[in-house]
């Protein structure tokens, strides 16, 4: 027993680092007061080492830690790459952000709650026990809370936070209590043993459904999947538009992992050795459907009220919406290539939303605004940047050669692969819509206020090269995808495999 | 026959130049206008050469269309490589080009419309720097379309094209630019997302066997998708004649549809034409509207012969509505660049109603009615640009009697007006012939139909002419300068064209024939194999 626990540290190792840089954090924010740049710096730091461990776990096995509590397999390193990166351009971001640094705000605890969310990120990309699960939901959540209210004297801000705690309380207490009956109907939190639970008992059908709606409603609300969706844009409208960023791609990865793998490990079958999704006690009841209708109904009700923003950010956060829905797609497949589809499309859909983010909160700093219409002509005054969340946006619609056609391309590859050509459908039509309404950005930067003398806005190097190091993955993984796709691929080839 | 610049074919060469063009453009600084100008002429100008040598170096006997063999001047370079998982197979998506008789008149077309775009939009006055840079990318767009044979390559060129032509009509486009150039862009990402899907059954259903290894390997490649062979047992597209294939062809066929267009997706034509800049407006009619009949005869021939012959009489009617209605409308219409738009309609279908037919003269007719219909067309669009550049307007019946105020000009809208109703001697009439009488053959009564159209071209073509270039010339107009050597530089070559291809075929003819020949007869043979003999 001892003895696994020392083992567990060892490979522990992410972890802890993050979980020390917080604390080395809150010590640096006490001793000297109020140095944002440091602790960003620090943070920095950290994250590297963070990742440095990250990789060196990147032997292609799998490993559990603390009995199954956590278990480090090539799926979890992906996502938790994919965190960590988005984490790193999240501080890089902050540091930039005049809005935060607005009135001498202490930027202490932000920069601690980051840390401690992409802790509980971490955790849930690893998950293998409903209790750990629930935990690390809450840690993010918890993280998110404050986060989302960071502009203490804005009342945007504060509705956010209070709308996020509010929604996150009850459905997390509704997967509480899915978590509950599940424990009751097999006798085990952990994944694996409730997959053989399954497979040796007669379970309550009924009860069985009853708990994976309410688990579904948990999942739901972190991936913002409609009808759990009613936070999102007011907390993305009213957050700091860098915790809107971080929420949109990390804490939406995050989530998309831990249901994937609560479904695919829990429900795997090992006769057919397929991700065939239904065991036999669930037989005459597909899962996959439940996921198709909200797959469906959360891209279109995304995109749909989406047309009708004139906030940039509120846009792009219905944007967000839309796109899990796209992403639900691919677990509606239930199969390898379907989650290798969503791996996929969120690496690419990390640079795409991010880019876009960034550069709203840079424009928005410089002209005060985050109103479309006050894009007019932007175009002209700064070009660059215009024509980078051009790109950005592009790629959000899935058109090549942007990386962002690579992500829908997987997506209806896997569909049209396994026959759901009516959802695949139903998902071109969506992306034809969302270019409506990334268009209206497009003119009013490029079609509008054409004639008039532009002053250019000015944008200093580091901010180019952020923006550089965000465009050119965006275009380059839309014209050469092998190491991507290998990876990807490469990473959920032993989910469901203990 | 390898035709190879630093170890890269002369292909890739004609389709890239471009972009290092618009390298160059972005570089320049934006004020020079004219170094921009000269940089994108001369860039096109060294596409049309090297089109040239195409066309001499072009091996007329090679049938090409699904034989690797018969195409000419190919590149194939493996582009992208995905290992394989037990449960998906090896992904291999080449870099591959080469053209046949289908492309190679396409491919000489859209060299000579870009070169000819870019003296048309010498007048440019606004973001110069801007509109050429990105009419080289369109250009890029344009030729990869014709020369890819891999799906996945020939998808990202088809959807490259989008964003320029947004842009190019949205910014220098006519007062309701930007509700065109919108309409423009979803009805064709409306079309093309159709293709994606319908790309993505093909490459599930088809497969090759690597000489290697010994796997079984997904493929992009076109040439292979046109062989009933490599479709697995059991795939969605396996078979002839089934739902799934007619589903298929019906995706693909709205996607080349909106772009052709064929009615009822003809909507976004007439606005995007009237409010395009003439040089755009040339592109679009010159080459883009072909770009659908070329995807149909590429695609969706050899590909689905089954459903192809299947459709066939609908596809004959709808070439027969375009034709009429086309040339209906465009009779009401007082906007001259609207009536061109209307009869650009009419003339594609009589390309429809050509590759209805499914038998060599209507194919032939069909090709040669996209070549003559390019330059034609590309012809009217800029004689319509000369006027509205003169006189801010375009209504035909705010004008009359310039035969005598502009005889030049008069001269060449003559040229260009009877090529479009189909004089014989002008190169209109021999290619609207070889489609009638290859239509004739086969959907009679459609045909003798449709040659109502001719008769209302020429109704509207010969009023047109009366109304702007006969009778008293009002007031107003008595200043207007005839037509300058530049706007002259862009029409003569086409009224050139025009009239050898009138004159003398051959030229034409002999590019495609035998891949036609080829064509028609792997398409009766794929879709006969299976239909149940009486």
């Amino acid at each position: 027993m001892l003895q696994q626990i020392i083992d567990s540290v060892r490979i522990f190792q992410p972890e802890i680092t993050l979980t020390l840089v917080a604390c080395v954090v809150i010590i640096l924010d006490l001793v000297f007061k109020n140095r944002p740049r440091m602790l960003a710096i620090t943070l920095l730091i950290g994250f590297f080492i963070t990742g440095y461990y990250l990789i060196q776990q990147m032997t292609g096995m799998t490993v559990s830690a603390f009995g199954n509590m956590f278990l480090i397999d090539p799926y979890s390193i992906f996502f938790r790459l994919l965190i960590l990166l988005t984490s790193i351009f999240i501080v890089v971001f902050s540091l930039m952000s005049a809005e935060l640094y607005n009135g001498k705000r202490k930027l202490g605890e932000y920069y601690v709650f980051i840390t401690t969310a992409t802790l509980g990120m971490f955790l849930m990309t690893g998950a293998g026990n409903l209790l750990m699960m629930y935990l690390a939901i809450e840690l993010t959540s918890i993280s998110s809370y404050i986060l989302a209210g960071y502009k203490k004297e804005v009342p945007d801000s504060n509705e956010a936070s209070l709308k996020y705690i509010i929604y996150g309380a009850v459905s997390s207490g509704m997967m509480l209590y899915g978590i509950s009956i599940i424990y009751g109907l097999t006798g085990s939190l952990d994944f694996y043993n409730i997959n053989t639970a399954f497979q040796t008992g007669e379970v309550n059908f009924l009860a069985l459904v009853a708990a994976n709606v309410l688990m579904i409603v948990g999942f739901g609300f972190k991936i913002s999947a409609v009808p759990f969706h009613f936070w999102t844009p007011d907390v993305y409208e009213g957050a700091p538009i860098t915790i809107t960023a971080f929420l949109s791609v990390a804490s939406k990865a995050a989530g998309f992992a831990i249901f994937m793998r609560y479904f695919f490990t829990a429900y795997y079958d090992p006769v057919t050795a397929a991700l065939s999704g239904t065991l036999a006690t669930l037989s005459g009841f597909d899962w996959n459907i439940i996921i198709a209708v909200i797959s469906v109904a959360t891209m279109t009700i995304g995109n749909f009220i989406a047309l009708w923003q004139t906030n940039l950010k509120r846009l792009l956060a219905y944007s967000s919406i839309a796109h899990a829905g796209y992403m639900l797609m691919g677990v509606v497949v239930l199969s390898s290539e379907g989650v290798a589809a969503v791996l996929i499309y969120f690496a690419v859909y990390l640079f795409m939303n991010l880019g876009a983010f960034f550069i709203v909160m840079l424009i928005a700093d410089k002209i005060g605004s985050e109103d479309i219409e006050s894009y007019k002509g932007l175009g002209y005054k700064a070009p660059f940047m215009a024509v980078s969340l051009s790109i950005f946006l592009i790629s959000l619609t899935g058109l090549p050669p942007t990386a962002g056609f690579i992500g829908k391309l997987y997506l209806f590859a896997a569909l049209i692969n396994h026959q759901w050509i009516w959802l695949a459908i139903i998902g071109v039509l969506n992306s034809v819509v969302s270019l409506y309404y990334y268009v209206k950005v497009f003119r009013n930067m490029f079609l509008r206020n054409i004639d008039e003398e532009h002053e250019q806005l000015k944008f200093n190097p580091i901010q180019v090269i952020i923006t550089i190091l965000l465009v050119a993955p965006t275009l380059i993984l839309g014209l050469y995808f092998s190491p991507l796709v290998n990876l990807a691929q490469a990473s959920v080839n032993i989910l469901g495999l203990k | 026959m390898e035709l190879e610049f630093l170890n890269i074919g002369i292909l890739s060469w004609i389709t890239f130049l471009p972009i290092i063009g618009m390298i160059i453009v972005l570089i320049l600084p934006k004020t020079n206008w004219n170094s921009i100008r000269w940089t994108s002429a001369l860039f096109t100008g060294i596409q049309v050469i090297l089109a040239v040598i195409i066309f001499i170096n072009y091996n007329r006997t090679l049938p090409g269309v699904n034989d690797i063999n018969s195409f000419q001047f190919v590149e194939k370079v493996n582009w992208i490589t995905v290992q394989s998982f037990p449960w998906v197979g090896k992904i291999d998506i080449d870099y591959f080009v080469g053209i046949d008789g289908l492309s190679v008149a396409m491919v000489l077309l859209t060299a000579l419309i870009s070169f000819i775009a870019v003296f048309a939009s010498w007048n440019i006055d606004k973001a110069v720097k801007g509109y050429f840079a990105l009419l080289l990318l369109l250009d890029t767009g344009m030729m990869g379309v014709f020369v890819a044979l891999d799906f996945f390559l020939f998808y990202v060129f088809w959807e490259v094209m989008l964003l320029p032509m947004y842009f190019l009509i949205g910014i220098w486009g006519g007062p309701r630019r930007e509700y065109a150039a919108i309409k423009f862009f979803l009805y064709t990402l409306f079309g093309s997302v159709l293709m994606l899907l319908v790309m993505l059954a093909l490459y599930f259903s088809v497969t090759y066997v690597d000489p290697q290894t010994g796997e079984k390997v997904h493929t992009f490649n076109m040439l292979l998708m046109m062989n009933p062979a490599h479709y697995e047992p059991n795939s969605l597209l396996a078979g002839l004649h089934t739902f799934w294939r007619y589903i298929a062809y019906i995706g693909l066929f709205i996607g080349f549809a909106i772009k052709v267009p064929i009615f009822p997706f003809h909507t976004w034509l007439p606005d995007a034409h009237v409010e395009a800049p003439t040089a755009i407006s040339v592109i679009l009619a010159g080459v883009l509207l072909k770009m659908g009949t070329y995807g149909l005869l590429r695609i969706s021939y050899p590909m689905f012969p089954d459903a192809m012959v299947y459709f066939a009489v609908p596809l004959a009617i709808l070439g027969f509505i375009n034709i009429v209605y086309g040339a209906m409308v465009a009779m009401a219409q007082t906007d001259f660049k609207k009536l061109i738009a209307y009869s650009s309609i009419s003339h594609m279908g009589i390309v429809i109603l050509g590759m209805s037919a499914l038998n060599t003269q209507g194919v032939t007719g069909a090709i040669m009615q996209m070549f003559n219909h390019g330059t034609i067309t590309a012809m009217l669009f800029l004689i319509v640009g000369v006027i509205y550049d003169r006189a801010h307007t375009r209504g035909l019946n705010e004008f009359g009697g310039l035969a005598n105020q502009m005889p030049k000009y008069t001269g060449v809208v003559t040229v260009a007006f009877f090529a479009a109703l189909g004089l014989p001697g002008l190169s209109g009439f021999i290619s609207e012939a070889f489609a009638f009488l290859g239509a004739f053959q086969v959907h009679r009564w459609i045909t003798i139909a449709s040659t109502l159209g001719i008769v209302l071209t020429a109704a509207y073509m010969l009023w047109t002419l009366q109304r702007v270039f006969l009778g008293t010339l009002p007031e107003k107009w008595k200043t207007l300068p005839d037509i300058n050597g530049r706007e002259l530089f862009t029409l003569v070559p086409l009224a050139i064209i025009v009239i050898i291809l009138g004159i003398y075929p051959s030229p034409l003819i002999d590019l495609m024939n035998s891949s036609v020949n080829h064509l028609v007869e792997f398409v009766s043979n794929g879709a006969g194999m299976s239909m149940p003999k009486p």
